[in-house]
């Protein structure tokens, strides 16, 4: 036969509490401990309440632009949970349920769109590189990562994440290509959450899955419904095994929507119908998994109002340690320029000039020096 | 006559040459129905179609490439990039490809691209949005590079853009896309690329700048009451040389101001010229105000870095006091 497929394939999709809260009980059965549920839910609340807060803050001026996370909470935290806590999580801007989850104090994400760099300062013992603006970047970097440690034997693998729009930017190409390529045991969660600002994804892919730019660079790849915990859970241990015991990659689209603007200067009514921000909002992640718990007998109404209050409190906590971090002095920003700093830069540092640097206007009043005297001259 | 911002201007004059010009499209992220995240494209996609204004897929390097291809297949594509600290992902193409088609294929592959570009800082905006790399653009030869001050600057300045042959980056000075109208003629006209414009009138000292400092450097003037020249560059490739050259010989003193880093930002080269050009004229040294060497900070602290109006007047002072 001269002309014969060579290749063929299929992306699977997996779901297991789907958004009429149906319960896979196969795939579902002990992949999380009732009490880790609980906890789970409980921190999508603080985050939720925080991005709500957060939101509010920026209205009144307390902050600067921030990126709502609200809707897209399941897919960082259930990838979170899975992780180890050896392993990376390299983000973008709308992974702060598992950046929280993972250790990253929730103050240094409230800190950094106020505008201030220490918020990037994330704490030794926490595997996270900081929010990453430049979008389809930081992929690269966990590709690194995960190499780092495959060469030092660790153990440890690298997790990132990006939208769907990152995934036409051309760094996203290479580290995918690097990371199957090299066998390095880096997992690539892509959010696929329909819009990248005011674009469809239609017009970042026209395939009908994005997983399928993972296969396509050779690696395994799956669907998965982003709203629903247990099954990022589910994928994610699976996309894990493969790393730790093979070295492998694997690419996973979370499937999401994003129920807020893209960020406190978008106003997402310009592009989206209101009819499908409705439809998503059933599909919302945390409704989902609270009726889970009130369907298991292991939440009730009276628990909803103590942890709605409790993340209340906590949250006002949080944006206190946020605001109560003194502003940064006026020359902080050279501080960590290099390891050393070079003298010119100090110089600038220290006078906060860069005009007119060591020279003085009252020299030029000086007397010109006297000619050679004639007896000295031959 | 109408009484425009700055982002109204460049919206109208790209009304203009599209209307004119059926050869003009526009291409970037969210430039077609959502009219740019500044809205500086704002309408543009209702009224033009989703042929030529086109909302591309997330990829700058994907954008000027495009852009590079269409010009050579005969069209004028004027991509936007969507801030200044997003061109990195398009350096390749615009430095390694449409900088150096024309020359390297002996003028077979002119490249009519006018790339915009809002710039620079004081907007309390994140990371990588509040840069200014325009030296960068300015050293790359086969580049011109052009910011406007101003909204009659900005419309006449892209328009010539647009029609000039050569690729052109577009800074938009995004502090100023708003911060005050003037009178804009409706009819089209053009700026010259390459002349400067006169802002002040004045004979104890010439201050140069470019973008959103010039406003501070007009404010520090007001403050300090000396009869300065201020010059706003306009285009930075190729600068107008001329029009700096009268009036230092003129005043024989000189502040230069731009938000970019010092070292090596294009203060130095103008710096040169004068001494080359002017210097039995000078009575002072020259004197930069500009942004630190450093990476430009977190929005709380960019205040201290942006070359304001204090430390511009300052600045005049000391060069006075030679
Ligand atoms: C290289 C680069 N280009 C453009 C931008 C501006 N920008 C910020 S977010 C965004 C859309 C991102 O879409 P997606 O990757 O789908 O992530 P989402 O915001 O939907 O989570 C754009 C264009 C940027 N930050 N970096
Ligand atoms: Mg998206």
């Amino acid at each position: 036969m001269p002309v014969e497929p060579v290749y063929r394939a299929e992306i699977s999709r997996v779901s297991i509490l789907d958004e009429h809260g149906r319960f896979d009980g196969a795939l579902g059965a002990d992949l999380i401990p009732d009490a880790d549920v609980v906890a789970l839910y409980e921190h999508m609340l603080l985050c939720r309440t925080l991005d709500e807060i957060a939101f509010k803050l920026q209205r009144s001026g307390r902050m600067g632009t921030y990126p709502q996370n609200m809707g897209q909470e399941a897919a960082s935290l259930g990838a979170a949970y899975a992780l180890d806590r050896r392993d990376w999580m390299v983000t973008c801007y709308r992974e702060n349920a598992g950046l929280f989850w993972h250790g990253v104090p929730p103050e240094l994400i409230l800190l950094h769109w106020m505008g201030d760099e220490r918020g990037n300062h994330i704490p030794a013992d926490v595997q996270a590189t900081p929010i990453s603006i430049p979008i389809g970047t930081q992929m690269l970097h966990a590709a690194g990562l995960a190499w780092a440690e495959k060469l030092r034997k660790t153990g440890a693998i690298a997790c990132t994440f990006f939208g769907d729009g990152a995934t036409s930017e051309g760094d996203f190409h290479e580290a995918a290509n690097f990371a199957a390529n090299l066998d390095l045991p880096v997992i690539f969660v892509c959010q696929n959450n329909g819009w990248a600002i005011s674009v469809p994804s239609r017009i970042q892919s026209s395939a009908p899955t994005f997983a399928q730019r993972g296969l396509a660079y050779g690696m395994e790849s799956i669907q998965v419904d982003g709203n629903d915990l247990f099954a990022v859970v589910y994928v994610m241990r699976d996309a894990i095994r493969r790393a730790r015991e093979q070295s492998r990659p694997t690419f996973i689209e979370a499937v999401t929507y994003r129920l807020r603007d893209h960020t406190t200067a978008d106003d997402a009514r310009r592009y989206r119908d209101a009819e499908e921000l409705a439809a998503w909002e059933k599909r919302d992640p945390l409704v989902r998994l609270r009726g889970w718990l009130e369907s298991r007998r292991l939440w009730s109404p009276d628990q909803e109002a103590a942890a709605k209050e409790r993340s209340q409190s906590e949250v006002n906590a949080i944006v206190a340690r946020a605001e109560g971090i003194a502003a940064p002095a006026a020359g902080d920003f050279f501080n960590h320029m290099y390891a050393e700093l070079p003298d010119e830069l100090r110089r600038q540092r220290d006078t906060m000039r860069t005009s007119s640097l060591g020279q003085d206007p009252s020299e030029c009043s000086r007397e010109p020096s006297p000619p050679p005297s004639p007896a000295h001259a031959h | 006559m109408a009484n425009l911002t700055l982002v109204q201007a460049i919206n109208l004059a790209l009304i203009q040459e599209m209307e004119l010009d059926d050869r003009v499209v526009l291409l970037g992220e969210d430039i077609g129905r959502n009219g740019g995240v500044f809205r500086v494209t704002e309408g543009l996609w209702q009224r033009f179609g989703a042929e030529r204004v086109v909302d591309t897929p997330l990829a700058e390097s994907g954008i000027i490439g495009t852009s590079i291809g269409l010009a050579m297949g005969g069209m004028r594509p004027v991509p936007e990039i969507q801030f200044e600290g997003f061109l990195g992902p398009a350096y390749d193409q615009l430095c390694s490809h449409a900088a150096r088609f024309r020359t390297r294929t002996r003028g077979r592959f002119p490249m009519p691209i006018t790339v915009r570009v809002p710039v620079g800082g004081g907007i309390h905006a994140p990371e990588l949005h509040s840069d200014s790399p325009e030296s960068i653009y300015v050293h790359t030869p086969g580049i011109k590079v052009v910011m406007p001050a101003s909204p009659y600057d900005a419309k006449g300045l892209l328009i010539s853009a647009i029609r000039d042959p050569d690729p052109v980056i577009f800074f938009e000075p995004k502090r100023i896309y708003r911060a005050f109208r003037e009178d804009v003629p409706e009819d089209e006209y053009t700026v010259p690329i390459g002349k400067a414009r006169v802002v002040t009138e004045g004979d104890d000292l010439t201050i140069v700048s470019w973008g959103a400092p010039v406003v501070d450097c007009m404010n520090a003037i007001e403050a300090g009451g000396r009869s300065a020249e201020l010059i706003d560059l306009r285009t930075l490739y190729p600068f107008d040389m001329e029009t700096i050259a009268a009036s230092v010989r003129r005043t024989g003193r000189v502040v230069i101001v731009h938000e970019a880093p010092r070292t090596c930002g294009l203060g130095a080269e103008i710096a040169t010229r004068i001494m080359e050009e002017c210097f039995l004229s000078l009575e002072a040294p020259i004197q930069r105000v500009t942004g630190f060497d450093t990476i430009m900070p977190y929005y709380k602290l960019e205040l201290d870095y942006l070359p304001g109006a204090d430390r511009v007047g300052r600045a005049i002072e000391e060069v006075l006091a030679y």
